[in-house]
């Protein structure tokens, strides 16, 4: 395999299992009012979809905050998986029939080259493995067609274990070896990773869950945090995001802790570019933003 | 009026290995070969409702009963999945759910069951019904484990147990599915030679277990917040409030200790607890009891129109 990988596109690619209910594909079996709770956020991910429409990328490499493991870092291992995905959380929205390709080759890749930075990783090699709703959901949003391979990465508990610093430092680590081991399979990736702003839920859910009179921010707290975020991300202050990262986290319960942001920032070498917001909403509270750093087109400019 | 009792309450390990690979480790073997034990009392009681509380299955949307008569599905560790898959067939009492569900409802929390073909059961809940209730011969129930929840609502849940027992006309035994400390090693050890994570997650697990071998749930109960600040307990310790709130929060009982292990670092015991005529010995109750449950909503979040608050 040739050294010329790269990484296409890097996005921020939240996972509420409602915007696949709110969508009724044929393979969710709940199906939704079409109330729109969740319009702005599924225009966002038809704008992210449009945009990354041309682009020329062989994989979808996603880190999933819901796919949660004590023991380092895991990777799907197994070339196809195929059945039922019921989110346990949400069971009444997200009963989908999944059928996926694993590019198996290129996460053995990652695996070796995050082992080579000291991490702790796994190879997940059972078949009958239930690939999380995170991944499912994030890979549908952005590319419903499944056409491609995808490398599943977990999230590790080490912001958990140990401290949001000891996290964000290995999760800069993964994304590193990531773009190392897409640069050396000579892959095209885009990136995906899984995962809200601030993540505080309501508890409690209307007769229709999409119902938009019951949907907005869970405080005002946490609305002054992602907007910061975001403007951060808007204006290519990615190094500076990074530094606020553990506060973020300590304040606004964001979901960033599962480490999916911090690795994407790594992988594209904490890109000091402008990302494209293409829609910032909220789902039963919590808050989600569809983002886009067009790491090829930025390349070609410079 | 009818009948219902919890006859009898367990506290079980979170983690599958003992199910899945005890040969492995003397202490998941150790394990293994106590849930036999307590497999044998279960058998020998009149129970007709085993009704587990898992940390293993967290929810969001309030609390969820399962419901599905026949689950019959698999389930795969997310991080021992090497260890194999965990196929199960069981027997749900999709009655007492219900009951349950309205009980909570009824107490003011938001509730809900779930029966849907392919839902993943815990592994935690999975283990301990396979090792303790191999053939089904004992319909189970199972109430998910809210991540938002803190003491006051984890009370009023096992309160609303409590009623749906009562009202049901079972005789109960309660597992609590939980590790005591929950510290995982975070990197690839040998099962030979597991240990607790910390001699200070041990020595805090054996003050625990002193006390629950004297019976004084209620006590632990009072001392799991700081249980769980010194020695990472599992969810708070939730499991251990709704066992003690479901059971009338005191100390009357005869306690059992039939097994502590390391698993992965995790502290896992298996102890047994028999409701007793006043074995429990002097109260020190400080913490707040709560009866009814108003949520957070109006506290915590955004305000919202209604016809209360127009503004």
């Amino acid at each position: 395999m040739s050294e010329s990988g790269k990484i296409i596109t890097g996005c921020l690619a939240p996972h509420p299992p409602h915007l696949v209910y709110a969508s009724n594909p044929e393979q969710n079996e709940p199906k939704s009012s079409g109330a729109g709770a969740w319009k702005t956020l599924l225009d966002g991910y038809a704008k992210l979809r449009e945009s990354i429409k041309g682009k020329d990328y062989d994989v979808i490499i996603v880190h999933t905050p819901h796919w949660k493991t004590n023991i380092g870092h895991h990777f799907l291992g197994v070339e196809h998986f195929e059945g039922l995905s019921v989110d346990p959380i949400f069971p009444n929205l997200f009963r989908f029939q999944f059928d996926l390709n694993v590019d198996v080759e290129l996460a053995e890749a990652i695996c070796s080259e995050a082992k080579g930075e000291g991490l702790v990783t796994s190879m997940m090699r059972n078949p009958e493995f239930r690939v999380d709703y995170g991944t499912i959901t994030s890979s549908y949003l952005a590319r419903p067609e499944f056409d491609l391979p995808i490398v599943a990465i977990s999230s590790a508990r080490t912001y958990f274990d140990y401290s949001d610093e000891a996290g964000e430092r290995e999760m800069l680590a993964l994304g590193a070896a990531t773009k190392r081991a897409v640069e050396k399979t000579g892959r095209k990736a885009l990136l995906l990773a899984s995962c809200s702003l601030s993540h505080r839920h309501f508890t409690d859910e209307p007769s229709d869950p999409e119902d938009p009179s019951f949907e907005h921010i869970y405080n005002e707290n946490q609305s002054k945090w992602d907007q910061h975020v975001m403007s951060l991300m808007r204006s290519g202050q990615t190094a500076r995001l990074l530094e606020e990262m553990p506060d973020f986290i300590a304040q606004s319960n964001a979901e960033v802790r599962d480490g999916s942001l911090t690795w994407l920032l790594g992988a594209m070498d904490v890109p000091n570019m402008p990302a494209k917001i293409h829609a910032y909403g909220t789902v039963i509270g919590t808050g989600n933003a569809i983002v886009e750093w067009d790491v090829e087109a930025a390349e070609v400019t410079a | 009026m009818s009948d219902g009792r919890v006859i009898g309450a367990y506290l079980v390990p979170n983690q599958p290995l003992p199910l899945l690979a005890p040969e492995q480790s003397p202490a998941w073997q150790s394990l293994h070969d106590s849930y036999a034990k307590v497999r044998a009392e279960i058998e020998a009681s009149e129970a007709d409702l085993i009704l587990i509380f898992s940390t293993r299955w967290v929810s969001i949307i309030g609390h969820q009963m399962q419901a599905d008569p026949e689950p019959d599905f698999w389930v795969v560790d997310e991080d021992f999945h090497q260890y194999g898959s965990m196929h199960y067939k069981l027997k749900i009492d999709a009655d007492f759910a219900a009951t349950y569900r309205d009980c909570a409802k009824a107490r003011g929390l938001e509730a809900r069951t779930v029966a849907y073909q392919g839902f993943p059961i815990d592994v935690g809940s999975i283990s301990a019904l396979k090792l303790l209730n191999p053939d089904n011969r004992i319909p189970a129930g199972i109430v998910s484990c809210n991540v938002y929840s803190d003491r006051t609502e984890t009370l009023v849940l096992g309160k609303a147990a409590a009623d749906a027992i009562q009202k049901s006309g079972r005789k109960v035994i309660l597992l609590g599915v939980s590790a005591l400390s929950n510290r995982m090693f975070t990197e690839w050890i040998d099962p030979k030679q597991d240990r607790i994570h910390s001699l200070k997650d041990d020595e805090w697990n054996q003050k625990i277990l002193e006390l629950l071998g004297e019976g004084r749930l209620e006590d632990v109960s009072q001392l799991s917040r700081e249980f769980s600040r010194q020695a990472n307990g599992d969810s708070k310790m939730k499991a251990i409030w709704w066992m003690a709130s479901a059971m009338g929060q005191n100390n009357d009982y005869r306690g059992m200790v039939f097994d502590y292990q390391p698993v992965w670092g995790t502290g896992a015991a298996l102890v047994g607890l028999t409701p007793a005529k006043n074995l429990g010995g002097g109260l020190e109750y400080d913490e707040d009891d709560t009866e009814f449950y108003r949520g957070d909503r109006n506290v915590l979040a955004a305000a919202k129109k209604t016809e209360e608050n127009p503004s």
